[in-house]
């Protein structure tokens, strides 16, 4: 069947800067089919839609419809051309309904009448199989009915070219099944769909054909069922590159950080964790799944002592049976009290007190080495600010989701940004540069960083040079508990590898690692133990090994549990 | 993007463009084309407003002469323009640690006003009674405890309750200027609202009257050079100024430097304010700091926060206001014009910032390939 092109884009190049973000490309897009834009991050898919969206405008190039040249140069024009964009960000009004956001900016001729347009997106939504309620608030809805609405916008507006920027990053597997369902249908009314996703089996799933992009440059565009993932991988990253993570078996784990019925209000008064229990376990990688939003964040801050709880406990196991007692940690005060309570004993296995025993004794003893725990000690660390809690000695490291806006100060350079943990020590008053510019240049070398300096300030970096900075720090104070936030979004599928090679090197290390992600594929691959959270709580903890994405999903979205369930 | 609309359906005419980089030497070529298009702009408006270059345009040169005269003319006046640089220069430095932190305090009137009207005050009350080195003394510390206790007011408040410091300091700027007309209706009962000189509380002359002055100035440039670069404090200050997540997330108390910091901040604003009161007046009035509190936000702003670089913008703009007291002295205008004049300049200079963080690109019939920034 001979098809009909919709749009054409011939010669387009758009730079920022120094960065060419697009560069000569050509695309053709045809009627009734999805067309995949598959690349790796920042390799100009979304760049290159923006402009037949009308967000960009192009530095060279034509975009070609019905054989004439057309200029789009805002979302206006787009839409008058029946192109229209659902972007990854949803742009909604929170406060009005699904119906007032759809008309927002329509210029209906026979004027505003609400009851018209609810009627019209209800026929809309039964065309295509949406499941939409016109006069629900925006603010009350999941994700995955935004994204409704912003489709049903794009369609209430006579949309035929329809653009979806990462439409499944957000959607759990049983909806993206849903999403793809509906898509299909608007296909088979010869719509085109294009949607922009770095990820293969999707890809594959869903698409016609497949347009790959690599570093700006259109690569190929081929036909999806005359290719494979490792040709497409290829083609996205430039050489052959095996997409296996090394997963090996705990070497025996044992339980490092425990938290028990945690509970959190965030400030607008929201309960944000619902009585989350869970063990983490040194040498092993425990992931965290859920929709993004489901209280990972606030979990991860919660135990790093940035969230004020309600109630609940989190304890740190230290191991430190049989094992010397130092001032490195200790204050002589704590010691002597602990001595009190007969904590130690000696190198013989005789308690040890300090009864009677003069300060300066006792710091000797100490000091030599000879005084030991007696068993594992435990650390509460409820109510303790990030500091307390390494005043503590409890080694805890953190990877937050917002790299540049909490990891790392943007406006400094390497060297003072690894400062950031350490800074206090060292003279009283002044910085000491010395120590951490050694650590910037030992982590700029081992984790191959690009970067023109150890002063240049990070902001400047690419992502997954500022991914690495922030892991080789974090990793770079031998942490008990390393915990990380959506550790690889938007690095490069080779950063990304980097990345897990080091969660894994630190699991072997003994290491309790937790691991918060969106990509399941890797979840299950990386992870040892995968916890699932929805709206705050404990929807499940399965073993990586055994389960399957779809039963993640359902618990993605599972609810009236109290979090106290535990499927072992 | 797009910012001019026309109905052909083409490439819109203007695309502004944010830079990536910008080398120096354009930056400072910018810089230096904006100050002369301003100096120019100045001429025409002082022609169009007064009759005496109306008459004699060829006086125009005088008028631009006078930017010079007014500082360097005779050594008093060298001396003269040195020491309001290095008092300007003081409140610009007091503001910055504030500045670096993201805290606006556009308090700095007050708070200098406070340091001043303090001085004064232990000097009223004292003068004569007690030594005159002890009295120096006091007044030093009245002026430094007084302007810190000004800008604490505001970090309180923001820190407990995450009020905007913006208008808290303005308005903390008004409540000095009342306190001033209250302390000068107390101590001078007669009702001609002013205080007059008072014969003690004179800073020492080093060399001359402005020596001092401006050593002060010297050693708290380098000082705080120091503090903001090389200090725990420092460093800490830029990172609540960067994001208080990441301060939050390596343990900063955020209140306690932001507290800690307005202190500074306020207590700098007090030694200026002891300056103004010991070095030059010995007297208080409404219009002691004379509007320089306002002035140093701009100074500090245009340096872009770097002590050094304080230095020059502080040179300059004073070298701009004496300038317009020579215009208003030479061309026997009174009044607002000698402003309006430095207010072009400066708008100018601040202007150029804009080019020089953005480009602005217009629509090419040839569509070469140029660089542009989203």
């Amino acid at each position: 069947m001979e098809k009909t092109v919709a749009l054409q884009m011939r010669g387009i190049t758009k730079k920022f800067g120094h960065v060419t973000a697009n560069h000569n490309v050509d695309l053709d897009v045809y009627q009734g089919e999805i067309l995949a834009i598959l690349g790796e991050n920042g390799c100009g898919k979304t760049t290159l839609m923006n402009m037949i969206a009308g967000i960009y405008f192009p530095d060279e190039g034509k975009i070609i419809m019905n054989g004439e040249e057309v200029v789009i140069r805002s979302p206006k024009d787009a839409f008058d051309h029946r192109i229209g964009m659902i972007h990854q960000h949803f742009k909604l009004v929170d406060l009005f309904t699904a119906a007032e956001n759809i008309v927002l900016g329509v210029r209906e001729d026979d004027g505003y009448d609400l009851k018209n347009v609810n009627n019209r997106v209800s026929v809309i939504a039964e065309k295509y199989g949406f499941n939409i309620d016109p006069k629900k608030k925006v603010y009350d809805m999941s994700v995955s009915e935004k994204q409704t609405v912003e489709i049903i916008k794009v369609l209430y507006r006579g949309a035929d070219i329809l653009i979806l920027d990462e439409p499944t990053a957000v959607l759990t597997p049983q909806e993206i099944e849903k999403l793809f369902n509906v898509l299909r249908r608007m296909k088979a009314d010869g719509k085109s769909i294009i949607i922009i996703t770095h990820k293969l089996n999707e890809v594959l799933e869903v698409s016609d054909r497949v347009a790959i992009l690599r570093k700006g440059e259109h690569i190929a565009t081929v036909n999806t069922g005359e290719t494979n993932e490792g040709v497409l991988t290829e083609m996205m990253v430039g050489k052959k590159v095996s997409l296996n993570i090394d997963r090996t078996v705990p070497v025996d784990p044992c339980p490092r950080l425990e938290v028990k019925n945690l509970n959190c209000v965030n400030e607008e008064g929201v309960k944000v964790l619902k009585n989350v229990s869970f063990t983490a376990n040194g040498g092993e990688i425990l992931g965290i799944a859920g929709i993004a939003g489901s209280g990972q964040r606030e979990l991860l801050e919660a135990i790093s002592g940035l969230q004020v709880l309600e109630n609940g406990e989190i304890i740190f196991h230290n191991p430190k049976k049989d094992k010397p007692v130092t001032f490195f940690h200790k204050s002589m005060k704590k010691v002597i009290e602990l001595g009190k309570q007969g904590a130690f004993h000696d190198t013989k296995g005789n308690p040890v007190s300090f009864d009677g025993m003069h300060t300066s004794r006792i710091r000797k003893f100490v000091e030599s080495g000879e005084v030991l725990f007696n068993d594992d000690e435990t650390v509460s660390l409820r109510d303790k600010t990030p500091l307390q809690i390494r005043e503590l000695g409890v080694r805890l490291s953190f990877v937050p989701e917002d790299r540049l806006g909490m990891g790392l100060v943007g406006s400094m350079g390497i060297t003072d940004n690894m400062m950031l943990r350490s800074y206090r020590k060292g003279p009283a008053g002044f910085l000491d540069r010395k120590k951490p510019k050694a650590l910037a240049d030992e982590i700029i070398s081992s984790l191959e960083v690009v970067t023109p300096g150890t002063n240049t300030p990070v902001r400047r970096l690419s992502g997954g040079n500022v991914q690495k900075v922030l892991v080789g720090r974090e990793i770079a104070f031998t942490p008990k508990v390393l915990m990380a936030a959506y550790p690889v979004r938007g690095l490069d599928i080779n950063s990304s590898y980097t990345i897990y090679h080091l969660l894994n090197k630190q699991k072997e290390n003994g290491v309790a690692v937790i691991f918060v992600g969106e990509d399941l594929d890797v979840l299950l691959e990386l992870c040892d133990r995968i916890l699932v959270m929805n709206s705050g709580a404990v929807t499940g903890i399965v073993d990586a090994r055994t389960a399957t994405k779809e039963e993640i999903g359902l618990l993605m979205t599972k609810t009236d549990l109290n979090g106290k369930e535990k499927a072992e | 993007m797009n910012s001019v609309k026309s109905n052909s359906t083409r490439e819109p005419l203007v695309h502004l463009s944010k830079r990536v980089e910008i080398s120096p030497v354009k930056a400072w070529l910018i810089r230096i084309a904006a100050f002369i298009v301003g100096m120019i702009v100045c001429g025409l408006v002082a022609i169009a407003l007064t009759e005496k270059l109306q008459q004699n345009p060829e006086k125009i040169a005088d008028f631009y002469n006078c930017f010079i005269r007014g500082s360097f003319s005779t050594t008093r006046k060298l001396w003269k323009y040195l020491r309001s640089t290095a008092i300007l220069l003081c409140i610009s430095l007091a503001l910055t640690p504030a500045f670096r932190m993201r805290f606006w305090n556009i308090g700095a009137e007050g708070q200098t006003l406070v340091g001043v009207l303090s001085a004064i005050a232990v000097d009223f009350y004292l003068g004569g009674k007690i030594p005159e080195w002890a009295l120096l003394l006091l007044m030093l510390f009245a002026g430094l405890i007084c302007g810190a206790v000004w800008g604490l007011i505001p970090a309180l408040f923001k820190a407990k309750w995450n009020t905007n410091e913006t208008l808290f300091t303005l308005m903390l700027n008004y409540v000095a200027t009342y306190l001033v007309t209250w302390c000068i209706i107390k101590w001078v009962p007669n009702g001609s609202m002013s205080l007059g000189k008072l014969k003690t509380g004179k800073l020492p002359a080093v060399v001359n009257d402005y020596l001092l002055i401006i050593l002060v100035a010297v050693t708290l440039t380098v000082g705080l050079y120091i503090y903001l670069n090389y200090s725990k404090h420092g460093y800490e200050i830029s990172v609540v100024g960067e994001s208080e997540n990441t301060a939050r997330y390596v343990g900063i108390s955020v209140k306690k430097v932001i507290i800690r910091t307005m202190i500074l901040s306020g207590a700098l604003c007090g030694l200026a304010g002891f300056l103004i009161a010991s070095g030059l007046d010995q007297s208080v009035t409404t219009e002691s700091v004379g509007g320089q509190g306002f002035t140093a936000i701009m100074v500090s702003w245009l340096a872009k926060f770097d002590p050094i670089a304080m230095v020059l913008t502080s040179a300059l703009v004073s070298m701009l206001n004496q300038g317009a007291a020579q215009i208003s002295q030479d061309f026997g205008i009174s009044g607002a014009l000698p402003d309006v004049v430095v207010g072009i300049i400066l708008f100018f200079i601040i202007a150029s910032e804009f080019f020089i963080n953005y480009e602005i690109r217009f629509r090419k019939t040839d569509r070469n390939v140029k660089e542009v920034k989203a």
